[in-house]
C-alpha cells in the first residue's frame, strides 16, 4: 500500500523532513526510553527550563523521573574519543511545567547534538541545520545569534558582582537598557560604551563591523565573523541576525548561543549553543553544541485546512441491504473520499455530502446543514439589541 | 498592523495620549460606542483596552506585538516578553506597610498579606527573612489592622490610604512606573515599527523629565 501524503498532518510532515536533513547531515537517531534515574536530573537542575520533575518510585526502590530533557542523557550517554565528534538527533516527548499555565504538559521535542571534538566547523554545521530547520518549518523565519563571550567581557568591564552580574544578564536578556543603567549607577566605570554595544542589533554585515570598532573580546567577534561569513557562503545568512539579547544561563553555555523565531509563533521556537560548560560539570573532556526544536508550537501554527471530518456519510437503516450498503461505501471510497456509513449523524460530525441509501441501494444526496452558529435564537437577540 | 494592548483606566488614557503626540493616533478611540478594536490602518497600528493584569498576557502570547503594564504586573507574574522603555507615568512603590507603632520582631515569622505574592516571596528570600504569605484579593490594608497578618505588601501611590487607617510604610521595596513592552518574536518581525514607537516614546519621557527639571529649578 502506497503512503498518501495527504494524510500526514503538516507538523508529522515537518517532524519527517527534519529528520531526513539531520540524517543528511550524518546524525545518528537518539531513542530513549520515557523515565530516567531521578539522580541524573536533580544533579543538573539549573540546566532544565523549569525545575519541577515528575518523579516515582520504581519496583526496586529507586527514584525515577519522567524525563524533562533530552540533552543531559545524551551527554551521560556520550564517551569522549579524541578527534571524534558524536552527532546525533532526537524527537521525543518531554514532561515539563508549562511557562504560561503552570501545570505539567507533554511537549514534543525535536533536536540535534554535537558532542565531542567541537570545533569551527562542527559549530558552523549546527548553526546552519538550526536556520534550515526553520526553513523547513516556515519561508519567514529569523536566527538571532549571540555571543556569552562577549556579554562575559562586558559585565567584567564594568565591575559588578556576581549578584549583580545575575540581574544583569536578565535585564539584557529583556533589552531592558534603563534598569540596567540604574543597576550599573553605582560602578566606577562608565557603561556608556557597554550599553552601546549590547544595544546593537541587525544582520551581521551591520553589526559585525561596529562591533570591530568597539573592539570587545576580538577572539569571540572573529568568530562571528568566520561563523557568519560561511554562512553566507552556504547561501543561508539572509535570516540571521546578531543579537545581544539573547543569553542562555551562562553556568551551562558558553560561546555562540541562538534562538529561532517563526512568524505566528509567539514565542522563539528553536533554542541552542555552546554548552561546554554542562560537559565540565558532568566530569567530560568533550566540548558540546545543539538545539531544540519545540514542536508543539507547530500544531497551532500549522492551522488545519481540513474543514471537514469526513467527505461523505451513508445514511442507512435496519432494512438496507448490507451488501449494497458495502459497494456503495466502496464506490466513494474509489473516489478517493473519506466515507463512514451512520445511521444517524451527529451534529458536530462536519461533512460535504450526506447520501441516504434506499433498501435497493439507490444512493440520494442531501446537503447537510454545516452552518456556524445553532443558537440562532442568542444570535438574533443580540442583533435586534444592536 | 501592529497590535497595541493598553491597561483600561486613568493610566492607560494617560498612555494613549502619549501615543498619540508620538504621532500614533487613532481617532475612533475617542467615539463613544462598544467596539473593542481602534484601527488605524494608515499607521498600521490597532489599539485595544485591556485589563491592566491582563496585558502581559496578551504580549506574552502574542495577540499583542507590544503593550503597556505597570512594573508590579511584570515583576509578579515574570511575563517572558521585551521591557523596552520605561513611560515614567503611574509612578507609585511597591512597599511594606504596617501599623504605626509596629515593632519587627526577626524571631518570629512574619505574616504578610498581600495580592503580589511573587513580588513578596522575592524580596523576603533577599533579605533572608522567614515569612508566611496571606494571599488577598483586595482591602489589604484590612489585614493589619484587624490582626490577620504584621504587614502588608502592596503597591503605595500618595499614602493617603495608609494614614487614614493608622498605617506606614516600614521600606520601599521597588520603584513602580508604566513600561512599554514587546513580544519576543513580534519584535523581530516588526522591529523597524516597534523600535521607532519605542525610542518616540522614549524621547517624550526624556523631554518630560527635562521641563520637570527646569521648571523644578526655578
Amino acid at each position: 500500500m502506497n503512503l498518501d501524503e495527504s494524510v500526514l498532518k503538516k507538523e508529522e510532515k515537518t517532524a519527517f523532513l527534519l529528520r531526513s536533513l539531520y540524517q543528511q547531515y550524518g546524525c545518528l537517531q537518539y531513542k530513549m526510553s520515557k523515565f530516567e534515574e531521578y539522580d541524573l536530573y536533580a544533579k543538573n537542575r539549573d540546566f532544565l527550563v523549569s525545575d519541577n520533575i515528575i518523579t516515582f518510585t520504581d519496583t526496586n526502590g529507586k527514584l525515577m523521573a519522567l524525563k524533562p530533557d533530552v540533552t543531559l542523557s545524551i551527554v551521560r550517554n556520550t564517551r569522549d574519543i579524541p578527534g571524534y565528534v558524536n552527532k546525533v538527533f532526537y524527537n521525543e516527548n518531554v514532561y515539563r511545567v508549562s511557562r504560561g499555565s503552570h501545570a505539567y504538559k507533554e511537549i514534543m521535542q525535536a533536536g540535534l547534538e554535537c558532542i565531542g571534538d567541537i570545533d569551527d566547523y562542527n559549530i558552523f554545521e549546527t548553526v546552519l541545520l538550526a536556520v534550515k530547520s526553520l526553513d523547513i518549518i516556515s519561508d519567514e523565519n529569523i536566527l538571532s545569534i549571540s555571543h556569552l563571550g562577549i556579554i562575559i567581557s562586558l559585565l567584567k568591564e564594568i565591575g559588578l558582582n556576581d549578584d549583580e552580574q545575575k540581574k544583569a544578564i536578565k535585564l539584557i536578556g529583556s533589552k531592558n537598557m534603563h534598569e540596567l543603567e540604574s543597576l550599573c549607577s553605582t560602578t566606577a566605570n562608565s557603561i556608556e560604551r557597554v550599553m552601546r554595544i549590547l544595544m546593537l542589533n541587525g544582520s551581521p554585515d551591520e553589526v559585525l563591523p561596529k562591533l570591530r570598532q568597539e573592539c570587545c573580546d576580538e577572539e569571540a567577534v572573529a568568530q562571528l565573523e568566520a561563523l557568519t561569513a560561511m554562512l553566507n557562503a552556504a547561501g543561508e545568512g539572509r535570516r540571521v541576525i546578531i543579537d545581544f539579547s539573547v543569553v542562555s544561563d551562562m553556568s551551562y553555555y558558553n560561546g555562540i548561543v541562538f534562538k529561532g523565531y517563526v512568524k505566528g509563533v509567539p514565542e522563539s521556537i528553536l533554542s541552542g549553543g555552546q554548552y561546554d560548560q554542562l560537559l565540565k560539570k558532568m566530569g567530560k573532556k568533550a566540548r558540546a553544541v545543539g538545539f531544540a526544536v519545540y514542536m508543539d508550537f507547530l500544531e497551532r501554527y500549522f492551522e488545519n485546512d481540513n474543514i471537514y471530518d469526513v467527505d461523505a456519510v451513508i445514511m442507512y437503516d435496519d432494512n438496507t441491504d448490507r451488501r449494497a450498503l458495502f459497494n456503495a461505501v466502496q464506490v466513494a471510497m474509489n473516489k478517493g473520499m473519506k466515507v463512514t456509513a451512520q445511521k444517524e449523524v451527529p451534529d458536530k460530525l462536519r461533512c460535504k455530502i450526506i447520501y441516504t441509501i434506499d433498501k435497493y441501494g439507490a444512493l440520494k444526496e442531501k446537503q447537510p446543514d454545516n452552518t456556524l452558529g445553532k443558537n440562532k435564537d442568542y444570535n438574533n437577540k443580540e442583533a435586534s439589541n444592536a | 498592523m501592529l497590535n497595541i494592548a493598553l491597561p483600561k483606566g486613568r493610566l492607560g488614557e494617560k498612555v494613549y495620549d502619549m501615543f498619540e503626540k508620538a504621532g500614533y493616533d487613532c481617532q475612533s478611540i475617542h467615539e463613544k460606542n462598544r467596539k473593542l478594536l481602534f484601527e488605524n490602518p494608515e499607521k498600521d497600528i490597532c489599539f485595544f483596552w485591556v485589563k491592566p493584569s491582563d496585558v502581559n498576557i496578551y504580549v506574552e502570547r502574542g495577540a499583542a506585538d507590544i503593550g503597556v503594564a505597570g512594573k508590579d504586573i511584570l515583576l509578579e507574574y515574570e511575563p517572558d516578553v521585551y521591557e523596552l522603555a520605561d513611560l515614567k507615568i503611574g509612578k507609585c512603590i511597591m512597599a511594606e506597610a504596617a501599623r504605626n507603632g509596629y515593632i519587627d520582631q526577626p524571631q518570629r515569622t512574619k505574616r504578610v498579606a498581600t495580592k503580589f505574592e511573587n513580588i513578596a516571596r522575592s524580596y523576603y528570600a533577599s533579605i533572608g527573612r522567614d515569612i508566611d504569605i496571606i494571599h488577598l484579593n483586595g482591602s489589604i490594608e484590612l489585614a493589619p489592622i484587624l490582626g490577620l497578618s504584621d504587614v502588608i505588601v502592596d503597591i503605595v501611590e500618595t499614602g493617603s490610604t495608609l494614614r487614614e487607617n493608622d498605617l506606614a510604610v516600614v521600606e520601599k521595596i521597588v520603584d513602580i512606573s508604566a513600561r512599554l513592552i514587546a513580544n519576543k518574536a513580534a519584535y523581530e518581525f516588526k522591529k523597524a515599527q516597534i523600535t521607532a514607537i519605542a525610542a518616540a516614546l522614549s524621547n517624550q519621557v526624556a523631554e518630560r523629565e527635562a521641563l520637570e527639571k527646569t521648571s523644578a529649578d526655578k
